[in-house]
């Protein structure tokens, strides 16, 4: 009873925030951080559920925001319709990283992903196809409604919350589903999860390619609203730190953890952006390597779990979190 | 065979040296602890701004660069283990790949917001000019870096084999009660391990300062080459890393020279994932 109402005051105010604070700049901040909280709730499901950590994620991102690019840039389509080819790419690319490394230790995961997100960067750098350098553009003006280009960034608001929704709902669906089930298990023992009959390296591996299908609609979505997309914004390696670091500041594994980490992290990185300017980037991605150390060292389970456990001590999720 | 292609390959093995060096401090913290450094690279990159800065503030070479390299990066890898590596070495996989990956992040853009974005380099002389030997023709900072690495890393193996502190460091990889019983400090060992690690990168990053670009995203491909590099030569041993590193500055000189420059990073990345697919224990066995 006490989440629901829980549930409904966030979602009343995640309805109303870009009413009541409707200036330009804030409803903007309220896209963006919707934005990335979709992406690292797509990130969290391989991550934190599955214990998996993607350092290299911008791969399925890039895989999006280039198909919806693409669709426009040389087919003359609607953004829209390059949605389902980003996600059966990502989900491609996913499978070949996954299932060789999923069976081996973790590091050998992680480094895979780096080394694939590289990979594609350098590649789509030296295709002139795929524009190289440069990138791909999306509509100037709008055709009609289903190129999704606003000036206003209140439909991309509403749309980012409905498509976070959806994303939360399967993440949710997800933990309560045998998948969920066989992700703990395996979480927390592979060994004796394995010794039971959990098919350890198949279950992380599908919640690897949902994780890359969600974040390949974000990547979409985010080219849609910017309108471009270039091997920086669409395949760097600091969009995949923003991902992850938004996850494991907020509760990696915990349902609500990057929505939490999105609404602290996007409007500081806004704010330090405009008041420092160009020179503030380097200083952000210090202060965000700094914070990732902090957590690691400090409160691996994130600011959620932190909350949650002092709010009922004897909590499964924070003891299992703690060190 | 055509005389370029030895020259190409007799580069690709002055430079695999070098990458067989650092390699050999990750493969010997990833054997002993089982951790993996993901700032393995940007330690390397740390070793050639301290060149550099020893360089165009007191006009040094590598006589005092080198040495000045592995003594700041070693006290850096000590710092690193009672600081970071002690504690989350206990904790939860998330937190180790979370914590050496953020600590990576902390350094590159440190460095990245004192020195800024731009390509540093040396002076090209600054070790000597180039000799020609047998018709091929060597740079004098090549052939330094090469010797040198191959000697450090030979010298990395011995101690580790044939010295008592190995044997102790052996020990507490083996079994760490076991060690302490027998009266090792498991602390101090793994520290003594970060140490050489971490200096190991320091040289070999100094080394290389004087022919490489220097540029703060620089550790990220090391730290990649350094990886694929111990996946190679199995984890914990440094003859399989001196071979994989050798073997992996060939293929990508070689590369580099029939494909074209841009690719010879794609080539080793492309290596690495199929060694993963067909071979995930490595060339040399154990897993």
């Amino acid at each position: 009873m006490r989440r629901l109402i829980w549930l409904s005051v966030v979602a009343a105010a995640a309805i109303a925030y870009p009413l009541l604070l409707s200036s330009p700049f804030q409803q903007r901040l309220g896209a963006l951080v919707l934005l990335y909280a979709i992406a690292a709730s797509a990130w969290n499901i391989v991550g934190g559920y599955a214990g998996q950590v993607s350092v290299g994620h911008v791969v399925f991102f890039g895989c999006g925001a280039y198909a919806a690019m693409g669709s426009y840039a040389k087919f003359g389509l609607s953004p829209l319709l390059g949605i389902p080819g980003g996600i059966v790419i990502a989900v491609g690319l996913a499978a070949i990283i996954g299932v060789p490394t999923l069976r081996l230790s973790g590091h050998y995961f992680s480094m895979a992903t780096i080394a694939v997100a590289e990979t594609m960067r350098l590649i789509v750098t030296n295709t002139d196809w795929l524009g190289a350098a440069v990138g791909l553009s999306g509509p100037t003006v709008p055709r009609n409604i289903f190129d999704l280009s606003f000036l206003s960034s209140l439909p991309y608001y509403y749309l980012f919350l409905a498509v976070l929704v959806i994303t939360l709902l399967i993440t949710w669906w997800m933990t309560n589903s045998r998948m969920g089930f066989y992700l703990r298990a395996i979480k927390d023992s592979e060994r004796a999860a394995r010794s039971l009959g959990a098919p350890a390296s198949r279950t992380k591996l599908y919640a690897y390619m949902l994780s890359a299908a969600l974040t390949s609609v974000a990547g979409a979505l985010y080219a849609m609203m910017f309108g471009f997309v270039d091997p920086e914004s669409g395949l760097g390696i600091l969009i995949s730190v923003k991902i992850l670091i938004m996850a494991a500041l907020g509760g990696a594994g915990l349902l609500f953890g990057p929505l939490v980490g999105a609404a602290i992290l996007v409007p500081l990185e806004e704010i330090s952006n405009s008041w420092l300017g160009g020179k503030g980037a380097g200083l952000t991605f210090v202060l965000y390597g700094a914070i990732i150390v902090l957590i690691a060292r400090f409160q691996p389970g994130g600011l959620l779990s932190l909350l949650m456990r002092r709010r009922k001590p004897t909590t499964e999720t924070g003891a299992s979190h703690a060190p | 065979m055509s005389f370029v292609l030895v020259q190409v390959i007799v580069g690709g093995l002055l430079l695999g040296a070098v990458y067989a060096l650092f390699s050999s401090g990750l493969t010997l913290v990833w054997g002993m602890m089982n951790i993996v450094n993901f700032a393995h690279g940007d330690f390397v990159m740390l070793g050639m701004y301290v060149a550099y800065v020893v360089y165009t503030l007191m006009g040094g070479g590598p006589i005092l660069g080198a040495p000045l390299a592995t003594l700041v990066l070693a006290t850096v890898g000590v710092v690193v283990y009672f600081a970071l590596i002690r504690d989350i070495m206990k904790g939860p996989m998330l937190a180790q790949i979370l914590g050496t990956f953020g600590l990576a992040l902390l350094l590159r853009y440190s460095v990245f917001w004192w020195f800024g974005a731009n390509f540093l380099s040396m002076p090209p002389n600054i070790v000597g000019g180039t000799y020609a030997f047998l018709g091929l023709r060597i740079e004098a900072s090549r052939l330094l870096a090469g010797v040198v690495a191959l000697l450090v890393t030979l010298g990395l193996h011995l101690l580790l084999t044939r010295t008592s502190l190995g044997s102790k460091m052996l020990a507490v990889a083996e079994d760490q009660t076991a060690a302490q019983l027998m009266g090792i400090r498991p602390d101090t060992m793994q520290a003594i391990a970060w140490a050489i690690a971490a200096g190991a990168t320091g040289l070999a990053g100094a080394l290389i300062a004087n022919f490489f670009y220097i540029v703060p995203t620089v550790g990220e491909t090391l730290g990649i080459v350094a990886f694929v590099t111990v996946s190679l030569g199995g984890f914990g041993s440094v003859p399989g890393a001196l071979v994989a590193g050798l073997l992996i500055g060939v293929i990508e000189s070689l590369s580099g020279y029939l494909i074209g420059a841009v690719y010879k990073d794609i080539v080793v990345y492309v290596l690495f994932l199929s060694f993963l697919w067909f071979r995930p224990q490595g060339l040399m066995g154990k897993m």
